[in-house]
């Protein structure tokens, strides 16, 4: 593994930690038959001492043996491993090769030319950042070079190194070169690719390959090893919001359930509340485990096993998201198709992997199928090996999904023929068919689900109820205080923000009692839609009213609090000295007095003030909420 | 934000394909052979499914001719991590006495090794096989997917593998079909010495230079590991610093000479080196293509 730099010899342990912290580039080449691939590879390899003395003498026998190049080395005898590629000189599937520089660490996949491997092809072209697609500069741009634009577009590849190549073959001619490129140029721009840098260079000699050489003074750019070594390359899956797919449930004992797999976008911490897609559930992350020990925050790109907060339900094929923004769930598509073998075809059903979930889907009526000549739009009753089509798949269940271009790894899906297990055909997300939509996760739309969801918890009304003085907002206050340090966003509505302001054209007869009480309850109304827990303290004196408020709520979100002082205990108590001014006269209508109180029927919960004291009181409705699955954890 | 070096991003890949392998896949089984591969494939097994151990046994498909010092790791390993060990031997290969010195690598290869293996897996019905090779050790495995499929026959068909985009395993089989996978195909030799040396993983001494019997045989520098070793008349041992880069059968696996004693040492000779990895393994010079037609015969 020959490798160049002096570090090595002089010190090993500062060599080691730089190379440490190199990054990885994947980079793909492509191009027709004979545009010279493998030659440029091997030139690359060769150039950056990437080849064993034991590798070059087999390439020499091999070279006189096999080789194309008279008495020279041929480079491509080096990546074409396969007895027939060497036999038959053409290159059938793709090899991976590995070097490094003092820069970084590249993986080059070296994709075959010919049409009918164009699988092997994409192969190569899904897991790349980079394309180098070569051009025999003799030849121009070839059928083959536009087909493999067009793939390397598909797949959502964005840098292009347009290597015009054999430019000794055309006496080093710049015009032809600005030709080419221009040509190019005007075709890639149809099919989405703009990052294009364009170098003449001769695989054979080594012009512009590593060094410029002294052929092409006209050509004032990088050679393709500079440029290699420094292009830029953005992390999708960085900016994404997060996402994890379960790929495994690790349950090594009762106590321990982890959720592992790859995160495919996005940062996580433990406290992070995250939903399980497509059910719907939230939690949140308790811990991020790994066998390194447990982790303050994890990253795109890493696989982690997760522990969430509280017993929820996920397996694998479900996906984890961030609050913040939520993947689209969904069960038709519009799509692009590859075939890859045989032919696929519409009402047909297959098994289609996308992600770490397994469902069915049926491709319906091609819409078109691409010449990737003119990019013309072909009627098509079927999707041949090899054919690229746009089409609509319908799912049995529905998918967590993120369109293609936003997420590989989210967005790419491969079809399985179900009778012979092959891979039939491979395919990208463009987006949801509006038809389906009906099922999407509600938060297409911003709802009381939706803003719940970002809140992290079951929004409801926590209704106290019992005579003035009886500790309501005492209890309430702790119950909010004990809620706020748990993280939960909270409002408390009582006499003193209500009758202040919204309410202060009140007074207290009945009439005005049941309008205050409905009111509160709408308003309370309003803020469990805004995703609050909020607290009604309200001496709320009359049965029909309480059950008016429920009514405006549904199933779980109302809980009737009956704050049991019995009345000679209040009036004793009278913490205000309102019952003393009553007693006086002075306040009419004072429930217990001369206005009465209606103990609820069936409150949810009911504190006895005689036996709790207001911490314990707060404790208990605290308790009850989490028993009741309102509150986790 | 942190930023994932090489290395973890290799280990995050191949972490990703154990766990795909176990989710998916009936019943797997791990190819140990001792080496450093497996020592490393062996510890991303553990970092996958902690803290649960690695789901699967473990498989040592044993020609008998080992270096000693590897069957005294292997026992301390599989011990160590609480893993099943399952150790396989053709006995019929054994009874005709096959071996290394009469027969030559290529027969002792195939019926100790080859068939063995075949044996194994049908014995024990695995449906999927994980093996430590790299696609950078050589030219027929650079071609080789990660997912890779063999027939009922346990033949591989490098002419017509099944395409495998993004990390997208497809992992139907048809009964008697299975699967050899290779979670550490994009590591390169550098890499996994990196990782071993930074992830402090344990690997057989023999890796590491020590003063050992050997003699000089056909341009290769083979240690006398045990008493089965037929020395040709005036033939003695010497002792010499060396060390090994792979192992395999002993007396197929020549030695370099070599004063490493560290891993950073080891990493700057491997680095500094112009001859590749496998140049000691007699079993790869068996004529051009050979790697690829023992794969076919169903070879890892």
């Amino acid at each position: 593994m020959a490798h160049k730099s002096d570090l090595i010899a002089s010190d090993i342990d500062a060599y080691l930690l730089s190379h440490q912290h190199k990054s990885l580039l994947r980079f793909i080449t492509c191009g027709s038959v004979d545009d010279g691939k493998s030659t440029l590879i091997g030139r690359l390899l060769y150039e950056s001492k990437m080849i064993f003395d034991d590798h070059l003498a087999a390439l020499d026998a091999d070279s006189k043996k096999l080789g194309t190049r008279g008495k020279e080395l041929d480079f491509a005898l080096l990546v074409d491993g396969l007895a027939a590629e060497r036999e038959q000189g053409i290159t059938i599937d793709v090899a991976y090769r590995f070097f490094s520089t003092e820069r970084r660490k590249f993986i080059v996949a070296d994709t075959p030319g010919h049409e009918q491997y164009t699988r092997n092809m994409v192969t190569g072209a899904s897991t790349a950042d980079l394309a180098v697609i070569l051009i025999d500069a003799r030849k121009g741009i070839l059928t083959q070079t536009r087909r493999h634009s067009f793939l390397v577009s598909l797949l959502g590849i964005r840098h292009i190194v347009l290597a015009i190549n054999k430019m000794d073959l055309i006496d080093y001619d710049q015009q032809r070169f600005d030709i080419i490129v221009r040509e190019y140029r005007e075709f890639a721009k149809r099919i989405d690719l703009v990052d294009i840098t364009a170098i003449p260079i001769c695989a054979v000699y080594g012009d512009n390959v590593i060094e410029s050489g002294a052929n092409m003074p006209w050509y004032q750019g990088p050679t393709l090893m500079d440029h290699l070594e420094t292009v830029e390359i953005e992390d999708a899956s960085a900016t994404l919001p997060f996402r994890m797919p379960v790929q495994w449930v690790n349950r090594p004992n009762p106590d321990f359930r982890g959720f592992a797999g790859r995160i495919e976008g996005g940062t996580i911490r433990p406290g992070d509340p995250v939903r399980i897609l497509p059910s719907g559930r939230t939690s949140r992350v308790a811990r991020i485990v790994t066998a390194d020990g447990e982790l303050n925050d994890a990253v795109a790109g890493q696989s982690i096993t997760l522990t969430l907060d509280d017993e929820v339900d996920a397996s694998r094929g479900d996906v984890l998201a961030g609050m913040d923004s939520l993947p689209e769930v969904a069960d038709q598509f519009d799509a692009m198709l590859v075939g890859l073998d045989g032919a696929v075809l519409p009402g047909r059903s297959y098994a289609m992997k996308i992600g770490t979930k397994i469902v069915n889907a049926t491709v319906n009526p091609l819409k078109y199928k691409v010449n990737i000549n003119t990019l013309e739009h072909l009627a098509a009753e079927r999707l041949e090996l090899n054919d690229i089509g746009a089409c609509e798949l319908e799912l049995d269940r529905p998918i967590v999904f993120e369109p293609y271009h936003k997420s590989r790894e989210l967005g790419g899906f491969i079809l399985i023929d179900p009778i012979s297990n092959a891979t039939v055909a491979a395919g990208t997300l463009n987006f949801a068919l509006r038809r389906s939509q009906n099922i999407h996760w509600q938060a297409l739309d911003v709802n009381k689900a939706a803003r719940a969801a970002r809140n992290a918890q079951r929004p409801c009304t926590l209704w106290l109820t019992g005579y003035s003085g009886a500790g309501k907002s005492t209890i309430a206050n702790l119950v909010e205080k004990k809620l706020f340090t748990m993280g939960r966003r909270t409002y408390l509505l009582d006499g003193d923000n209500v009758r202040h302001g919204i309410n202060k054209d009140l007074g207290f007869t009945a009439q005005d009692r049941v309008e205050n009480i409905r009111r509160v309850a709408e308003v309370a109304k309003l803020m469990v839609d805004a995703g609050l827990i909020v607290m009604v303290s309200f001496i709320s004196p009359f049965q029909a009213e309480r059950n008016a408020a429920r009514a405006l709520f549904g199933a779980g979100e109302f809980f009737e609090i009956f704050i049991d002082t019995p009345f000679a205990e209040a009036e004793k108590r009278d913490v205000k000295g309102l019952y003393k001014k009553a007693r006086e006269g002075e306040l009419k209508n004072f429930t217990g007095i001369d206005s009465p109180y209606e103990p609820p029927e069936s409150p949810e919960i009911r504190i006895d003030t005689t036996v709790l004291n207001p911490e314990q009181a707060a404790d208990t409705i605290i308790e009850y909420l989490v028993s009741h699955q309102v509150l986790k954890g | 934000m942190t930023k994932l070096t090489h290395l973890q991003r290799l280990e995050a890949e191949s972490i990703h394909i154990f766990r795909e392998v176990v989710a998916e896949c009936e019943k797997p089984v791990m190819l140990y052979s001792v080496g450093k591969d497996s020592s490393v494939m062996l510890h991303l097994a553990k970092k996958a499914f902690y803290p649960a151990a690695p789901p699967f046994p473990l498989l040592h498909v044993d020609t008998t001719w080992k270096f000693r010092a590897m069957y005294e790791f292997r026992d301390r390993m599989a011990k160590a991590i609480g893993m099943d060990l399952i150790v396989y031997v053709n006995r019929e290969g054994l009874n005709r006495g096959i071996n290394p010195f009469t027969h030559g690598s290529q027969i002792h290869t195939d019926a100790m090794k080859t068939q063995a293996l075949k044996q194994a897996l049908d014995k024990y019905k695995f449906t999927t096989a994980f093996g430590g090779a790299r696609r950078d050790e050589e030219k027929s495995r650079a071609k080789e997917r990660i997912f890779s499929f063999r027939s009922a026959q346990h033949r591989w068909d490098p002419k017509n593998q099944r395409p495998e985009l993004w990390s997208l395993y497809n992992t139907a089989t048809h009964t008697g079909e299975s699967i050899r996978v290779f979670p550490i195909s994009n590591w390169t030799e550098l890499d996994v010495w990196q990782y071993i040396h930074l992830e402090n993983i344990p690997i057989v001494p023999l890796y590491f230079a020590a003063k050992r019997p050997v003699v000089q045989r056909g341009g290769a520098l083979l240690m006398v590991d045990d008493e089965r070793f037929p020395l040709a008349p005036g033939e003695r041992p010497e002792i010499r610093s060396v060390r090994f880069r792979t192992l395999g059968c002993y007396p197929l696996t020549g030695a370099v000479e070599s004063e490493a004693t560290t891993v950073p040492e080891i990493i700057r000779e491997t680095l500094l080196t112009t001859t590749s990895e496998r140049q000691g393994r007699a079993i790869d010079h068996d004529g051009a293509a050979s790697m690829e037609r023992k794969k076919q015969e169903g070879y890892f």
